[in-house]
């Protein structure tokens, strides 16, 4: 393995863990609110948070574009309060790599919310504790094994993330190329060999974080 | 101790809950088929469930009031609920659980100590046993230890004696004689059995249907 290689490697986990970190309070935020409450306009959110699943990851990458680049209005915003440059910057994949893993997340913890009996929570009212302390002290310890699950297959998804981030981040080595990007280009260039080692590391780092996740579901409790 | 419920509705589904009563009493039973409505009942006096119409009261105190938009949330009530399934936080120790109503918060009663709830309901022991290692018997009493180590009240108790064989259902009952004379606490006691009622409360409703029948 060359420097460039493993700094690709390295690269590929460290803005895969961080977007993973990053998008996890707002994946519990939605998940718990999804889990627990009713209202009228639901399954808007419900398709929203779904609709990287389900919709070419090209096209997600166009819609980050179109709002993060220096002529859309997030884009825009940012670079003229903040000088802050987010498209083809390491920026921009931490940000493809969040939305895209965001649904898997949002799905396992909601699971693992909606699995805790209610009659917990309201008892734990019942003995004076406040909606905040019920939340911290009950559901999300009760959760806890379906959110670290989503976190690892958010990771794992991050890991192989590849149309949304050549669309806003690109392919510039040492800055912007992961795993995935890595991969693509060294098979148009017919290095094969270079390809080969990053897919074995690629789906060594993808069992094993599939693996711990089956792991941890199994397990009765952590 | 004085509950009133005043034109209290209650619509869950094709179900609906309606009932006008005042109960007096220490102990107030409220006995009736499956469905008639009781924990609903309960659920509306502890705060979880809002009803769509009336007004509730417990002693000067008006906890909802529909048509003045007034509701005091379930934290606020100080009324502790022991529900049908015990509802025991299965990731909490026997003494986590039964401290959880406390919060760090003092004595203040010394009626309402760990050592005194424990020795009254016999539990002592169990206090660094996992919920999930106790017996039906000894799970109920738990239950019933960390409501009342919450200082409620008003005890509410929903079917505390179903699932228990005859002997369990004896002892139970012996402990809710001592937890009546040893901390003076009301209670409104639910049961679809008249026996249970009879043996404990000094005044009874009778549900059906969502209504009062008796």
């Amino acid at each position: 393995m060359t420097a460039e290689e493993w700094q690709v490697v390295w690269f590929t986990a460290w803005v895969s863990a961080l977007s993973t970190l990053v998008i996890l309070p707002f994946g519990i935020a939605v998940a718990w609110v999804l889990a627990r409450h009713e209202w009228p306009g639901k399954s808007v959110l419900e398709t929203v948070v779904s609709l990287p699943l389900v919709i070419p990851p090209v096209a997600t990458g166009l819609i980050l574009l179109k709002l993060l680049g220096r002529r859309g209005p997030i884009g825009k915003y940012l670079h003229d309060t903040f000088d802050l440059e987010i498209v083809f910057t390491w920026r921009a994949v931490l940000i493809a790599l969040g939305v895209m893993s965001f649904p898997l997340l949002v799905r396992s913890a909601r699971v693992a919310f909606e699995q805790i009996n209610p009659r917990l929570e309201q008892i734990g009212r019942t003995l004076g504790a406040s909606n905040l302390r019920v939340f911290f002290t009950i559901s999300l310890p009760l959760a806890k094994r379906g959110i670290i699950a989503g976190m690892i297959l958010a990771f794992a998804r991050a890991l192989g993330e590849f149309g949304a981030t050549i669309m806003v981040a690109g392919n510039i080595p040492g800055q912007t190329s992961t795993l995935s990007l890595d991969i693509f280009q060294a098979v148009q260039l017919g290095n094969d060999a270079h390809a080969l080692r990053m897919l074995g590391i690629s789906i060594a780092l993808a069992f094993a974080a599939v693996f711990a996740s089956e792991l941890i579901l199994r397990r009765k409790r952590i | 101790m004085r509950l009133v419920l005043d034109n209290v509705h209650v619509q869950l589904g094709d179900f609906v809950l309606e009932v006008t009563a005042e109960l007096n009493g220490d102990v107030i039973g409220i006995v009736g088929p499956s469905g008639a409505g009781k924990t609903t009942l309960l659920d509306v006096v502890a705060g979880i469930r809002r009803p769509n119409a009336g007004r509730v009261a417990m002693d000067e105190r008006v906890l909802s009031h529909a048509a003045q938009r007034l509701f005091i949330p379930t934290q606020r009530r100080q009324i502790g609920y022991v529900p049908q399934d015990l509802a025991l936080f299965p990731h909490l120790s026997v003494r986590k659980n039964l401290l959880y109503g406390r919060n760090g918060r003092d004595d203040q009663n010394s009626l309402f100590t760990l050592e005194h709830v424990t020795s009254v309901l016999q539990i002592e022991s169990l206090l660094g046993r996992g919920v999930e290692q106790l017996s039906g018997g000894e799970k109920q009493r738990v239950a019933v230890g960390r409501a009342l180590l919450a200082c409620p009240k008003l005890l509410l108790l929903d079917e505390p004696l179903s699932n228990l064989d005859a002997k369990l259902r004896a002892q139970i009952l012996e402990f809710l004689r001592r937890i009546r004379s040893e901390f003076h606490i009301p209670m409104l006691f639910v049961s679809h059995q008249r026996e249970e009622i009879d043996a404990l409360c000094n005044s009874v409703i009778e549900l059906e249907r969502g209504r009062k029948v008796t």
